[in-house]
């Protein structure tokens, strides 16, 4: 009983009732034949649980070739040998290829065997050996039934199989396997049974691994063939695919989809090259017509329909990857990968497109569109089929390409179809749907009963128009909700632009509108011009199907500027604007006007203010010239063109002060950033960072910084949105922005403009008073406006009207007083217009005359020129006048004044007095100039000018050039008046005639001058003394009243003009009272002093005047109290005291003296003093005061009070400043006791010292040195450096 | 070899397209800039891993019937020529504002689109093709008086990419 273990595939399975073990696909099956007669008997029993527990473990499969080891369960189908079914020479069928034979006998007979198994083995080997199989084995089944039977003759059992493998297996012991009752459930039999079943899977893969590795070797060859005449594709096809069913058995999908990809790429390569100009001949059969465009087929495993044509080498193109795209797809889903499906998919419908046309093959129109459709559609039902509803959603980026594509191929084939146009298909396109309806042939069994098949569904779409436009709406929208949903929103609109276009052609502008807008917005956000001029173009048609006029008059405004449009199509856009302008203006003049922007029209370049400082004054014309670059293909005649302009009311007058333009580089020209110009989209470009910088200096120093930064100065603008609304100065977005005209601002007009394309220049006047800005821009062209919204950067002009102004101010740096100095007087006109016969009235003041003269030379000036004038000058008692030519308004008119100012003779101030308009007129007021010093004084004047009620006043400071100071001068008895007069100006002056007066005459007073020089040079900053010797005859006046006279010139004019100066003063107290002596004599028996040791300072102090004249210099107090006390003696204090600290005053430095009232009187007093240093020491000072004892009353005189208060502190303060001098302080202690003697019981009892007046005490000995000699120490030598 | 080839600037608008037929001019158009939703998506997708790369060729991403686009995405470091101008400073100063301020890397992208029929072509061509457009931007860039955002107007590029086109047929 011989069986042989083949596999086959299913479809060729013979007799044996063994079911298929696996599902879908090819199950790998495995069939056992027998002998009829003993098959039943033996094998059946054994068959199932043979075919069930075969494939239950995994064997590991080493490969060749250096794959990678694989654990692979295998099953087998059992077939009855047959020695038909060995395989011939050349066979290369894989799938019915027997890969292990096997021989099943339970024979333990030893006869029995010898009679009839032997033979029967020895054929059955021969058979094998015949067609060089060596793959077999021989199973003994023994079962303990048949022992039992043949107890007798029975051989051991070992000898029999001994004798088999003796007989057969010569070297291969283990071709022949014991089986002991397999069908028992002891131990050993289970044993017995897995060894086998191992044994039978070593074998089995063992042969498999044998035969594939031939098999793969032959299939090689055959490929090398491929150049050979011969050969044939097809052939080589159902090889390799033999190949790819066994891999696809073994579940190996991956080895499966390997083989259909080398088919695949072999395919590709082979059309490639015939596209190169080699053809193969096999490829013939590709080329010829397609009359079938069924599409894929991907619900079968293996379309046998096709793998026939391909196998009979008739099949074409689109079958043959129809059928390999299947099968890819179907092992794709085996291994899970349904996104490389899609994938995939679309790869392959792309190359098959390109591939038809390399190959040339004859398709009817529309048959590929077809075929592409329902394949698309056909691999997103399977990859439906496959996946759950959250899978597919997830990963619709994979199918969106599909869905587009075959929204693409169903647009393509209702145009053809005539299935968009509004009026129905025509015959011609009907007869075309017929015959691609024809080339779809049957529906497929696979898919008769399903509803939404892609056949149905082509085949609906093409039957009727309605039915095309709900599928292609359908699948359209599909798509696009596809793409918006993954992001591509790019994808999305030009699907929306297609669908827009089919709306078009189906007379529907109302729902392509949105497309199209969405579309255009996406294109122009990012700046891609030409198809925003495309798109823009078909939203120029909509809006006109529409009616939106104004809508349709922007686009059309835009597409008329657009570069990227013919010249032709430009004009007739132009012209459409141009049309409704007129004909609205014919018809219906009441409507109101189409506002639309400028941008699309023109663009604003540049701007330029004549003059340029964009600052007039009112009655002279501000020229504004505006450059407008047209981008309009065709010269636009403009009924006007307006800038309205608003006025400024905050900024107020500033009356001609520029700003604004004048700060930008080119006076008066204001350049306008050109808008998208370059190909920077609005949404890239954005605005422009205006960036300033910021410095915070602190307020005590300048020169520290604090902080330092920049600062955005339009992040409003910066920081937008960009995305959510459009910005109005970009309004050649989709919509036109709504644009906003200012009502009733003022206008800057200029009327019937014809703008040219290009640039124009049109220029605006304004003469209105006030600061403007420029705000709006509007050209007119019959009902049509175009409105540039804002005009930015900010533009400003200014009309201002100026009051006339007069000012005064000194010709040179100061006026010097008591010269007759120039004034330059400066009137603005402003406004006003100076008529013949207007005249300037000044107020004459005493102290500052006028010099007139008749007429003097005036300038009339302008910005641009000067004149030269007369003006004429008459001069009344109080008034005078000044005739003033005639001068046009904003000019400025200037003349000279010579006026001069009178120097005060004397420092007392008169009273206020009137002037001769009844004006209080203040003193002139006298103060320091702050440089040099020199006096001041303010002069003010009213004029009263023609253009105003009011006078104005004027003021004009003058100096004093000189500065006098006055001195007595006492020798003895003998007096001297010394003047210095001090020049503090910056001017050299002369002098002369220096005189020195008494005012009141007196008789008995004699000044002899005492000074040479009759004329005499001041410079700057120097000083002349003149001195006088006072005589008199008989008694001294108390109070000499001086004038101090000269004359001055300055010393730069030639002319000797001299003018005089005067300086009074007063002097009081001439007469010398006392006249104090002191000596210095050494001590008693030294020839002279010497330092350190004592000497004796002796002073006398003698009255040279008459008591009488001193009391009545004396206040009423010390009169009261000198004659109720002692009525012939006053009081005098002494102090010695020693500033240059070489003297020490021993004993007491001071003290009071009685002096007698008579003439003459001497009073001696001795101090003693020590001297410090050696050398010629000059003598202490010696003071004099009148002491004037502590009064009854003083102390109700807080005032006196306060006063003697003072004079003892600063009697206290300075020896207290000099610690060393203890003497002193000593002695003063001692001034205090006597004055505290007298008044201790008083509260305040102060004696007051008062200091005589300079002049009233000669000191004789001022000034003496007398000579101190070292001391005699010989230890200490004292040496004195200066 | 190449029939259109597109430089497309960060924010998606084209700083250089050139087509070389030109009545398909208005398709190409459509076509870059359709696939530059691949190239986005692409671009964020793989997001940083790719920053560190030099070259970021994509491949062949958004293949139509007609035509195969074949996108790039580079990162352009700018670097300031020796030479500078007052002009350059200017706009140097600029353009770092707007890396500093709201994107951090500038991200231009190459286009290639090549006919579908043109079967010849291999990938490694297609990567010297993108080297090489590089390259000469690259010296676009170093141009002191080139604006980085304007298009590109240069002679030298302008050749260049001629010379690619001119290849193919």
């Amino acid at each position: 009983m011989g069986y042989s273990l083949t596999y086959q595939p299913l479809t060729t399975q013979e007799k044996v009732g063994s079911g298929s073990l696996v599902g879908d696909g090819v199950p790998p099956v495995m069939s056992v034949s027998s002998k009829p007669v003993l098959f039943s008997a033996l094998f059946t029993s054994l068959y199932t649980p043979l075919a069930q527990q075969l494939p239950r473990e995994p064997m590991e499969w080493r490969r060749s070739c250096g794959r990678a080891p694989k654990m692979i369960h295998l099953e087998a189908n059992f077939v009855q040998f047959k020695e038909e079914l060995l395989p011939k020479e050349g066979n290369k069928a894989l799938l019915t290829f027997p890969f292990l034979h096997i021989y099943w006998t339970d024979c333990c007979d030893t006869e029995v065997y010898k009679a009839s198994v032997r033979d029967n083995m020895m054929r059955w080997q021969g058979n094998l050996r015949l067609h060089g199989s060596a793959d077999w084995v021989i199973v003994v089944v023994e079962t303990s039934d048949a022992k039992k039977k043949n107890k007798t003759n029975i051989l051991p059992r070992s000898s029999l199989v001994d004798k088999i493998r003796n007989d057969f297996c010569n070297k291969h012991n283990d071709r022949c396997v014991v089986l002991s009752d397999p069908l028992k459930n002891s131990s050993r039999s289970q044993e017995s049974w897995s060894a086998f079943l191992l044994k039978l899977r070593t074998l089995l893969l063992m042969s498999f691994t044998q035969n594939l590795g031939r098999f793969e070797e032959d299939m090689r060859t055959l490929r090398e063939k491929r150049n050979q005449p011969g050969w044939s594709f097809c052939d080589y096809f159902m090889v390799q695919e033999e190949l790819a069913f066994v891999f696809e058995m073994l579940q190996q999908f991956e080895d499966a989809l390997l083989q259909y990809d080398e088919l695949d790429a072999l395919f590709t390569q082979y059309v490639l090259n015939f596209g190169a100009g080699d053809a193969a001949n096999w490829l013939g059969s590709f080329c010829s017509p397609v009359k079938s465009w069924t599409g894929l087929l991907l619900r079968r495993p293996i379309d046998m329909e096709k793998r026939d044509g391909i196998q009979r080498g008739q099949a074409s193109l689109l079958e043959l990857r129809s059928y390999l795209f299947c099968r890819q797809c179907t092992l794709l889903i085996f291994l899970q990968r349904p996104w490389e499906v899609t994938q995939r998919a679309l790869e392959l419908l792309h190359n098959c497109v390109q591939e038809l046309c390399l190959l040339e093959v004859s398709m009817m129109e529309g048959a590929l569109d077809c075929w592409v459709f329902l394949s698309c559609l056909e691999v997103l039902h399977r990859i439906e089929g496959c996946c759950d509803q959250a899978q597919l959603e997830a990963n619709v980026s994979h199918t969106v390409g599909l869905w587009a594509y075959a929204t693409d191929k169903l647009k393509s084939l209702g145009y053809m179809c005539g299935l968009v146009s509004e009026k129905g298909p025509l015959s011609l396109e009907l007869n075309r749907t017929v015959d691609l309806l024809a080339g779809l042939e049957d529906e497929k069994a696979e898919t008769v009963h399903s509803l939404q098949s892609p056949y149905k569904k082509l085949k609906e779409a093409l039957s009727s128009v309605e039915a095309f436009e709900r599928h292609y709406l359908e699948l359209s929208h599909a798509a696009v909700e596809m793409y918006t949903a993954i992001g591509r929103m790019r994808s999305a609109r030009l699907i929306g632009k297609s669908l827009a276009e089919f709306y078009m052609r189906k007379g529907d502008p109302e729902q392509a509108e949105s497309f199209l807008q969405n579309a255009l917005r996406s294109y122009v956000s990012e700046g891609w011009s030409l198809p925003v001029t495309h798109t823009r173009k078909q939203m120029a048609e909509c809006q006109k199907l529409l009616g939106k006029t104004e809508n349709y008059l922007q686009t059309s405004a835009l597409l008329a500027g657009d570069a990227n449009l013919t010249n032709e199509e430009r004009i007739h856009f132009c012209q459409e604007i141009l049309t409704f302008a007129n004909q609205s203006t014919d018809s219906k003049g009441k409507q109101p006007k189409v506002a639309l922007s400028m941008s699309s029209f023109a663009q604003l370049k540049q701007l330029q203010f004549r003059p340029a400082t964009a600052t007039v004054h009112s009655g002279t014309a501000l020229q504004v010239e505006l450059c407008l670059r047209s981008l309009m293909p065709v010269a636009v005649p403009l009924e006007q063109l307006a800038a309205s302009v608003h006025l400024n009311l905050e900024q107020g007058e500033t009356n001609g002060k520029t700003r604004g333009p004048q700060r930008r580089p080119y006076p008066g020209t204001v350049l306008f950033p050109l808008g998208n110009s370059s190909a920077m989209p609005p949404s890239a470009a954005g605005p422009s960072l205006e960036l300033e910088e910021i410095q915070d200096r602190s307020s005590s120093d300048p020169r520290t910084l604090n902080s330092t930064g920049m600062v955005c100065k339009n992040t409003h603008l910066v920081m937008r949105r960009h995305d959510s609304s459009p910005s109005p100065d970009m309004p050649n977005l989709v919509s036109p922005v709504p644009v906003v005209m200012d009502d009733g601002a003022k206008m800057l007009m200029s009327g019937d403009v014809t703008v040219l394309p290009g640039n124009n220049s049109i220029v605006f006047s304004s003469q209105e008073l006030g600061t403007y800005t420029l705000r709006q821009l509007c050209a007119t062209v019959g009902q049509v406006q175009f409105v540039l919204p804002h005009i930015s950067p900010l533009v400003q002009y200014e009309v201002y009207s100026q009051e006339p102004q007069l000012t005064v101010e000194p010709l040179t740096d100061q006026l010097l007083a008591g010269l007759p100095q120039r004034a330059k007087v400066r009137l603005q006109t402003g406004h006003y217009t100076v008529k013949k016969g207007d005249a300037l009235q000044l107020t004459n003041i005493d102290s500052m005359p006028i010099l007139t003269s008749s007429s003097c030379p005036a300038t009339i000036l302008n910005s641009t020129r000067v004149d030269e004038s007369v003006l004429f000058i008459q001069s009344s008692d109080k008034v005078t006048s000044i005739s003033l030519p005639p001068t046009p308004p904003y000019h400025t008119l200037e003349f000279q004044l010579e006026v001069l100012c009178v120097i005060p003779s004397d420092p007392v101030r008169p009273e206020n007095q009137r002037l001769t308009n009844g004006e209080i007129h203040y003193r002139p007021r006298s103060y320091s100039h702050p440089d040099n010093h020199m006096a001041a004084i303010n002069q003010r004047m009213s004029v009263d000018c023609p253009w105003s009620i009011y006078s104005t006043p004027i003021s004009l400071t003058f100096y004093i050039p000189f500065k006098a100071k006055h001195s007595l001068l006492s020798a003895g008895n003998r007096k001297y008046i010394q003047v210095c007069l001090q020049n503090v100006s910056d001017v050299n002056f002369h002098l002369m005639d220096q005189r020195l007066t008494e005012k009141h005459h007196e008789s008995s007073l004699e000044l002899q001058s005492l000074n040479t020089k009759a004329q005499q040079l001041v410079c700057s900053k120097q000083s002349v003394y003149c001195v006088w010797d006072v005589r008199w005859k008989e008694n001294m006046p108390v109070c000499l009243q001086c004038v101090f006279s000269a004359s001055f010139s300055s010393a730069s004019e030639e002319v000797s003009a001299f003018k005089p100066y005067h300086y009074e003063f007063q002097l009081e107290r001439v007469t010398t009272l006392y006249s104090v002596r002191a000596e210095i004599m050494p001590a008693a028996g030294q020839q002279n002093c010497h330092s350190g040791s004592l000497c004796g300072l002796e002073m006398s102090i003698t009255r040279l005047a008459e008591p009488d004249d001193d009391e009545e210099d004396g206040g009423t107090e010390e009169k009261g109290q000198t004659e109720t006390e002692e009525v012939c003696s006053t009081k005098l204090m002494y102090e010695v005291v020693d500033y240059s600290s070489s003297w020490v005053v021993y004993g007491r430095s001071s003290g009071l003296v009685s002096m007698p009232a008579d003439a003459n009187a001497n009073h001696r007093v001795q101090v003693e003093l020590m001297p410090l240093f050696a050398g010629h020491l000059p003598f202490p000072d010696i003071k004099v005061f009148k002491y004037l004892p502590p009064s009854a009353n003083s102390a109700s005189q807080p005032d006196t009070d306060g006063c003697v208060e003072n004079d003892i502190l600063s009697l206290m303060d300075r020896p207290l400043d000099d610690q060393g001098d203890t003497a002193s302080f000593c002695s003063q202690g001692s001034v205090h006791s006597v004055g505290s003697g007298e008044q201790q019981s008083r509260v305040l009892p102060m004696p007051r010292l008062e200091p005589f007046s300079p002049g009233q005490v000669f000191n004789h000995s001022q000034g003496c040195q007398v000579l101190v000699l070292p001391s005699t120490d010989d230890h200490v030598l004292e040496i004195n450096a200066t | 070899m190449a029939v259109c080839i597109a430089v497309i600037a960060k924010e998606n608008y084209p700083l250089y397209i050139r087509s070389v037929p030109v009545q398909n001019e208005l398709k190409f158009h459509y076509t870059v800039h359709t696939s530059l939703d691949v190239v986005e998506e692409k671009i964020s997708a793989v997001g940083k891993a790719m920053a560190d790369q030099r070259e970021l060729y994509l491949g062949l991403l958004y293949p139509t019937e007609d035509y195969k686009v074949y996108p790039s995405h580079m990162i352009i470091v700018y670097y300031t020529p020796v030479c500078m101008f007052f002009i350059l400073i200017e706009n140097i100063l600029l353009y770092r504002h707007t890396r500093y301020g709201y994107v951090t890397n500038s991200k231009v992208k190459f286009v290639i689109v090549a006919d579908s029929s043109n079967t010849s072509l291999r990938d490694n061509e297609i990567r010297s093709m993108f080297r090489k457009l590089h390259n000469s931007f690259t010296d676009v860039m170093c141009n002191p008086f080139y604006n980085p955002g304007d298009t590109i107007q240069s002679k030298a590029f302008d050749s260049m990419v001629s010379a690619m086109m001119v290849q193919a047929s």
